[in-house]
């Protein structure tokens, strides 16, 4: 039991995955600010960010549902210290998990999206449930690409359903993104991945510049800081298991840390240059991309991965 | 039909840099009929005016709007000098024409940003700003201030334009250039851009002439009117330069009328320095005694189109009234075209891409009886009847 407290409040849970995935989302900014000729933050800005929100004046709007609208961004952070912990493990190859982690991290990993509609839905105003309503077509659209990257990631590995044991597999076999289905599977889960973000430009549910932050938009204070940190937990989460599903999983170990931070990095790198390169698409066009381009990638990759590519 | 949301885009919303509330009703994502109210931001510009001096008023117009501070001047230039039938120097209407330019090519690179940051592309926002930095600091050299510049007078301009400043100014004009060619590649070429903008907000010829919209707005819908040329004033019948127009009518369209025009901008400097150049110097400006009383009428194309100033005289020291229309006024009224049966998101880029300025064109008006002449509403009932409103509104909730 010690132990399992240990995993979730402690490393690599809440705590760690919190920091790292501060740092990650200071880097970030930190690029983003240097291609677009600004100095950007320093590197404890995610913390001062999270620090004062917490010190902040929590307004709860007078139409809503108080108690929902309160639980949601708690819920949230639940969600993603728990998929990030079933990732984490087995990625850094900490514990092997368990038989069919994989489908149980699909379904942790909606989690946060899931609280997001709840919570906009629950405040009560317009611009949320604008927000609200993208969202879930967002989850409708990027869904079955990333099961579909997912199925030919598991035939790739010799039908495993366990995320330990398709790191070992690249261990001893070759990371998968040095195969043809590899790549492009890779295509298709960075994509899923930068709407699961909710980053530019798949951000329409935020939408600043239409529908000011849109489904964050009643909140404030402390409950915003654990929406924050969901974010942060997020940020290392995601990467992390395409690092796993990709690159061959991440180690603690010597000089093996330097590559995982490197692996990281890069996926993060490619995330902030996307973000940074587009603009904006309408909701329905966004769905029309996952529909038909992601999901015909996704479906690519598969058949190259029974014909052993 | 569903049942009707109402979205809110204001009265405070990133959107808008100014108060002002649109009411989008939405049936899901599409606009099915918006709404707008106007009046958050009403200044008395006009009644101020016709307590200054000729002289002063140049200061209270070029406060009109912070970013098309030489046209308003430029227009009420025009109106007071046609009263007086004022024959201004060459240097002088060259001078005014770079001013005038400049102007317009930093306006065009602050909504070619702005567009950017409504649609979520924060990097193009950043670059247009930073390549805007030059135009204004050029602004800084020639006229002593980056924005307000305070150039302009009844009969002429205030400050000279020197050989030192000249040689400086090209040198600017041929980095702006480069700039430019750059931007126009980052969103002419960027096939997301054109997902996000090509035939959104249309508004076609027709419409333009019903709603009676100006500027870029117009050339956009391939109407083809600029007052620098259909109404020549300072030097803009002394150089050579053709009105951008394209007949698409959309979004992308008034993005590439502006990107284009800051060419035209720059090649006209570059013609009025090389007049100045050749011209021997001299007066700056014409001695103007006395405006004699009568009427004048003056307009200038501003980077937004054409602005209006109706200046009347008694032969005091002061206009007695003051008239002053900004190219927004006529502008925002094509959002019911251009916004309704498109998207939320649509909405959101059709309503910028007129380049609104809401500050400029707010102005009050006052009800009066056609018959008896009487006022229908005084300043007291306004305030009685909003109470009633207020209270009827917290009854409801």
């Amino acid at each position: 039991m010690g132990i399992e407290i240990f995993y979730f409040l402690i490393f690599p849970g809440l705590l760690f995955s919190g920091i790292i995935g501060g740092l990650i989302s200071w880097a970030d900014r930190k690029i983003t600010a240097r291609v677009q000729f600004r100095k950007g933050p320093p590197i404890l800005q995610p913390l001062y960010d999270f620090v004062k929100l917490l010190a902040k004046e929590t307004i709860i709007p007078l139409r809503g549902s108080v108690t929902t609208f309160i639980l949601a961004p708690v819920f949230a952070l639940f969600g993603a210290v728990i998929s990030a912990v079933f990732i984490l493990l087995p990625v850094l190859g900490i514990e092997t998990g368990f038989a069919g982690d994989i489908i149980v991290i699909i379904y942790l990993l909606n989690i946060p999206s899931f609280t997001y509609i709840i919570g906009a839905l629950a405040s009560g105003n317009p611009l949320a449930a604008v927000g609200a309503s993208r969202e879930m077509k967002l989850i409708l659209s990027y869904e079955m690409p990333f099961l579909l990257v997912l199925i030919s990631i598991i035939i790739k590995s010799g039908m495993t359903i366990r995320l330990s044991e398709i790191v070992a597999y690249q261990a001893a076999n070759g990371a998968f993104i040095g195969s043809l289905s590899g790549i492009i599977g890779f295509i298709a889960i960075m994509m899923c991945i930068q709407a699961k973000m909710g980053l530019v430009p798949f951000d329409m549910a935020e939408g600043e510049g239409e529908i000011c932050d849109g489904i964050i938009i009643e909140f404030s204070g402390s409950i915003l800081a654990f929406f924050k940190l969901t974010k942060y937990i997020m940020f290392f989460a995601l990467p992390a298991l395409v690092a796993g599903l990709f690159f061959g999983g991440l180690s603690l170990s010597g000089i093996n840390i330097l590559w995982s931070v490197l692996k990281v990095l890069a996926v993060v790198l490619l995330i902030t240059l996307v973000r940074n390169t587009n603009p904006r698409v309408r909701i329905e066009q966004a769905m029309k991309f996952f529909w038909i381009w992601m999901n015909l990638f996704a479906v690519i990759s598969i058949v190259l991965a029974l014909m052993g590519l | 039909m569903g049942k009707k949301t109402i979205v809110p885009i204001g009265p405070y919303h990133p959107l808008l840099e100014e108060p002002e509330f649109f009411k989008l009703y939405c049936d899901g994502e599409t606009v099915v009929d918006m709404e707008w109210e106007t009046g958050y931001n009403h200044r008395g510009i006009e009644k101020i005016c016709e307590s200054k001096t000729f002289e002063q008023v140049f200061f209270v117009v070029e406060r009109i709007c912070g970013i098309c501070s030489t046209s308003h001047p430029f227009a009420y230039a025009n109106a007071v000098e046609s009263i007086g039938g004022v024959q201004i120097p060459v240097r002088a209407k060259l001078i005014r024409s770079i001013v005038g330019e400049l102007e317009r090519i930093h306006s065009h690179l602050l909504w070619v940003g702005l567009a950017g940051h409504f649609l979520g592309y924060n990097t193009v926002f950043m670059w247009a700003w930073k390549y805007r930095e030059p135009v204004l600091d050029m602004f800084e050299i020639i006229t002593g201030n980056r924005n307000n510049y305070a150039m302009f007078t009844i009969g002429g301009v205030r400050r000279d334009i020197d050989e030192t400043k000249a040689t400086e100014l090209l040198k600017v004009l041929d980095d702006v250039k480069k700039k430019t060619d750059l931007l126009v590649g980052a969103v002419m070429d960027d096939p997301v851009i054109h997902a996000r903008l090509k035939g959104v907000g249309t508004l076609t010829a027709k419409d333009i002439h019903d709603f009676g919209a100006v500027g870029p707005t117009a050339r956009a819908s391939g109407v083809d009117i600029d007052v620098r040329r259909d109404d020549p004033y300072a030097a803009y019948d002394m150089v050579n330069w053709k009105v951008i127009t394209t007949p698409e009518g959309d979004v992308f369209a008034k993005a590439k009328v502006r990107l284009l025009e800051m060419y035209e901008s720059i090649s006209i400097i570059k013609q009025c320095l090389t007049l100045l150049q050749k011209e021997t110097p001299g007066d700056i400006k014409a001695k103007v005694k006395e405006i004699p009383e009568g009427i004048g009428i003056g307009h200038a194309e501003a980077p937004r189109g054409e602005v209006f100033h109706f200046v009347k005289s008694d032969g005091g020291n002061s206009p007695v009234r003051h008239k002053i229309r900004a190219p927004s006024y006529n502008c925002i009224t094509t959002f019911r075209r251009s916004c309704i049966g498109g998207t939320i998101s649509d909405a959101a880029i059709a309503t910028a891409a007129v380049d609104p300025c809401y500050c400029c064109t707010e102005r009050m008006v006052q009800v009066y009886d056609y018959h008896s002449g009487k006022h229908m509403m005084n300043a007291a009932e306004l305030i009685k009847f909003s109470q009633q409103k207020t209270e009827e509104l917290r009854k409801k909730l």
